[in-house]
């Protein structure tokens, strides 16, 4: 079996990008010395190097050993990021699944093909890596790819019943209009026709031929609340032992579980997050979460614009740090490109991207304390500083919000006279002193100290095993930045530490972000300085362009950003627009631990533990 | 309330009293339209709903806090309830999975009831109107009473369109608004999620147009 399947997976790599001129073959990924170790391990049958970077491990069956392998014997304890691509043309679905220590270092790559029908399952990797239990749903559902051994395999980003599996090269959306941007009938002519006028519904909807919606009975939630029901305790055990010893299996002392749905219209879920508790008393037995309320098909999109067209779609994935999105997804296509930004490209994407943190650390606790019942006071301190140091945005990049500052290989704006003069009066005069404020009005807090110690506590080998990421990782004692762990720009030039904290609770998670602010604000006072050193009005590495050619290649591009590791996983086959587009995003992963932090606690306990998880919405639906 | 009373300055005002008003009530009693005196007491105290749906929302939040001060307006009151709520803001992309919730809230909502859409998605589905889940604006849906541009508007911008609300209410009178006539229902039934969102005001022409065959279906987009 071994020789036979070794053939056609090297010669698989060629017809692999479809739009791709096949003058080259593909190049096969450097082998490194953990790749060869796992090939040593399961032999050369099973694992070659993939196209352009991992490993290609030709029985999908065997994955979880491999996973496995990486875990135990190579210290690759944290899943980074799993999705998969459509490659039609192979008929393959590719699945593609980054592993990375936490004690530093590049993440590795390993891949699987399987065939496009949906006959064929794979073994899920939620019993070696428990983060990958929302990340496959999400495959799941964009993809139609069955995974066994996954403990609750749901769509998630849709609701059941819908029709395709949106994330295939062959399914088309309503509005289709072309494969590629800019559409042939609307450039260079111009003309356009609305998409209202283009579908047979004038609307965004179609439907099977065998649908009937006066007969058709809708059942969303059917499944989410069966599956809570399974694993009700079936003898209904009273948690307290005493009591039970008192009543005598009296029927009339025994507690009924119920239901209950917060959200998607909820004050407390930070947008529209559906949170589907069970609850005995106020004690929460079984939690599940419910996405997708904003999943604006991000992805799918993206797939079909420019390269350039889709940096301001990333400044509304995360809503609030749109600018550290921006990098993430520049420095990717940089690399994809082969080009370098300038000095000043990098002391103002620095800049930037810190002075984003910290607003929206103020954000987040502002809003942690919301939760805590603090209703709106603490917020509207912490959003007034917010609305300075977003003034500074406004005056570079025009915009308060959706910058969409970042261009490839550099920035579409310089800085303005004034940015600098008011940039360093912030910081080192107005957010320090914000800072102290809020440390000293709150972290001594006696309310604040009672509500969040010990709540939502997740010890460190639990949270490195959910891909937790971000100050929710630090706070549980894992000293793990992307900043430190994986360099990149020019943060190996600052004098900065990771705060790292041990508690593993809401408290400490809170604290862990007043610490970064300050770091922030170190990382800050060095860059403000050291951009006097560079070329003003030098933001461009080589000409500006707006349509640009990206060799084919693969890239995993990832930046620490306020919430956690961001990740842009990118598949360029040479065309102008990228052939897969996948974003790792850090609120979406770190939900998945949410089930085990909470479970146990009460039921406001929850709201709180979600606000310390500072999840965006936009982000985590995408 | 002087200034309510009528638009004429003050002095103009007080030649105009009334004889049939006793001479001790002189000077003390405004006399005005109901339809004024009404539409400026809602005008001035408007609860929204608090119900952020996406990036809008933020900059909704930035409104009301301390920078804009939308409580200038006397809007400041936004609760999560629908019973309570006058104005529900739409402020963000619209998908097919929320919608059921947002018609459901709307509902929910007493009259008399407004809606904003906030932004370019709650309008027209934005820069994502192409995407499969989308909504193409929540004026399929339910009506829209102002709407406001931008990605997203501006905190000033969402300031613009309350005044702007307060000037389409300024001009309803009490004869002619829905909520006092008798046989009008304005609640709108709650789209379902079948294989696709499925309005269901079109129910009978979704089930008669997917059953007929082939070119039937396709000639409405000609």
């Amino acid at each position: 079996m071994a020789e036979t399947t070794t053939a056609p997976a090297k010669a698989a790599p060629a017809p692999a990008k479809p739009h791709a001129e096949k003058k080259q073959p593909v190049p096969l990924a450097p082998m490194t010395p953990e790749m060869a170790a796992v090939q040593e391990r399961f032999g050369e049958g099973l694992i070659q190097s993939a196209p352009f970077e991992g490993l290609l491990v030709s029985d999908a069956a065997q994955s979880l050993e491999v996973a496995r392998f990486l875990r135990d014997e190579l210290g690759y304890d944290m899943l980074s990021n799993e999705t998969a691509a459509d490659y039609i043309k192979d008929g393959a679905i590719e699945l593609v699944h980054y592993v990375s220590r936490t004690s530093g270092g590049r993440p590795l790559c390993f891949k699987t093909r399987i065939p496009r029908d949906e006959s064929v399952a794979v073994p899920s990797l939620v019993p070696v890596y428990p983060g990958a239990e929302f990340q496959e749903r999400e495959i799941h559902d964009m993809y139609g790819v069955r995974f066994t051994g996954h403990p609750d395999l749901r769509r998630i980003l849709m609701w059941e019943g819908f029709n395709g599996w949106p994330l295939r090269k062959d399914w088309r959306e309503v509005y289709y209009e072309g494969d590629t941007k800019p559409f042939d009938s609307r450039w260079p002519g111009g003309n356009h026709q609305m998409a209202e006028e283009r579908v047979p519904w004038a609307d965004n909807v179609a439907y099977p031929a065998e649908y009937d919606p006066g007969t058709y009975q809708p059942d969303p939630d059917g499944s989410i609340y069966a599956s809570m029901m399974e694993n009700a305790p079936t003898d209904q055990a009273p948690l307290e032992a005493g009591v039970d010893d008192i009543l005598s299996q009296s029927a009339a002392m025994k507690t009924d579980q119920l239901i209950i749905n917060m959200g998607p219209q909820h004050p407390s879920t930070h947008g529209v997050l559906r949170m589907v508790v069970k609850v005995d008393g106020e004690t929460i037995t079984d939690l599940k979460l419910v996405l997708g309320y904003l999943h604006r098909n991000h992805e799918k999109i993206g797939e079909r614009n420019t390269w350039l067209h889709n940096m301001p779609y990333t400044d509304r994935l995360d809503y609030i740090c749109g600018l550290a999105n921006e990098m993430g997804y520049a420095m990717g296509v940089e690399r994809l490109l082969g080009i370098t930004p300038t000095e000043r490209v990098e002391y103002l994407r620095v800049i930037m991207a810190e002075l984003t943190r910290i607003q929206s650390h103020f954000w987040a606790i502002g809003f942690l304390l919301n939760d805590l019942g603090a209703f709106y006071t603490p917020a509207l301190y912490f959003i007034t500083e917010r609305d300075l140091i977003i003034d500074l945005f406004e005056t570079v990049t025009g915009s308060r919000m959706m910058c969409n500052y970042m261009r490839f290989g550099g920035v579409s704006r310089d800085l303005t006279p004034e940015y600098l003069t008011r940039a360093r009066e912030l910081v080192h005069e107005r957010i320090p002193r914000a800072i102290d404020q809020l440390d000293r009005l709150l972290a001594e807090n006696e309310i604040v100290k009672a509500r969040t110690i010990g709540v939502g506590y997740m010890p460190a080998e639990r949270s490195i095993a959910y891909s937790l990421t971000g100050p929710c990782l630090r706070a549980a004692g894992v000293p793990f930045d992307i900043r430190r762990a994986d360099p990149y720009s020019i943060y190996d030039r600052f004098d900065f530490d990771i705060p790292v904290l041990y508690g593993g609770d809401v408290y400490d998670r809170f604290r862990v972000r007043v610490l970064e602010m300050r770091q922030s604000l170190r990382i800050l006072e060095q860059a403000l300085a050291q951009i006097e050193r560079t070329k003003p009005g030098d933001i461009q590495a080589g000409k500006k362009a707006y349509n640009h050619r990206v060799p084919a290649g693969q890239v995993y591009s990832r930046v620490e950003t306020p919430k956690g590791e961001l990740g842009f996983y990118l598949v360029s086959d040479g065309a102008q627009n990228p052939y897969r587009y996948h974003v790792r995003s850090s609120s979406f992963i770190n939900l998945n631990s949410m089930r085990e932090m909470t479970v146990g606690q009460k039921v406001a306990d929850a709201v709180v533990i979600l606000g310390s998880l500072d999840i965006v919405l936009g982000e985590v639906d995408r | 309330m002087s200034e309510l009373a009528t638009d004429k300055p003050p002095e103009e005002a007080e030649i105009k009293n009334d004889p049939r008003v006793p001479a001790e009530l002189n000077n003390n009693v405004f006399i005005t339209t109901l339809d004024k005196i009404y539409n400026w007491g809602r005008k001035r105290s408007m609860w929204p709903m608090l119900f952020g749906l996406a990036c809008c929302a933020i900059e909704m939040i930035c409104t009301a806090a301390s920078r804009h001060d939308l409580a200038r307006f006397g809007w400041e009151l936004m609760r999560p309830s629908p019973r309570q709520a006058d104005l529900m803001i739409v402020s963000g992309t619209v998908t097919k999975k929320m919608v059921p919730q947002i018609v459901r809230l709307y509902n929910q909502m007493p009259e008399p009831r407004y809606v904003i859409a906030m932004g370019a998605c709650a309008t027209s589905g934005g820069p994502f109107k192409e995407g499969y889940n989308v909504v193409s604006g929540i004026d399929k849906f339910i009506p829209v009473d102002v709407y406001i541009t931008g990605c997203p508007p501006r905190p000033e911008a969402l300031l613009h369109g309350f005044v702007k609300l307060q000037e389409k209410i300024e001009r309803q009178s009490v004869r002619t608004v829905r909520w006092y006539r008798k046989g009008v229902e304005v609640s709108v039934p709650v789209p379902i999620l079948g294989p696709d969102l499925t309005d269901l005001r079109r129910a009978q022409e979704i089930a008669d147009r997917v059953k007929a065959p082939q070119p039937a279906a396709e000639t409405p987009a000609a």
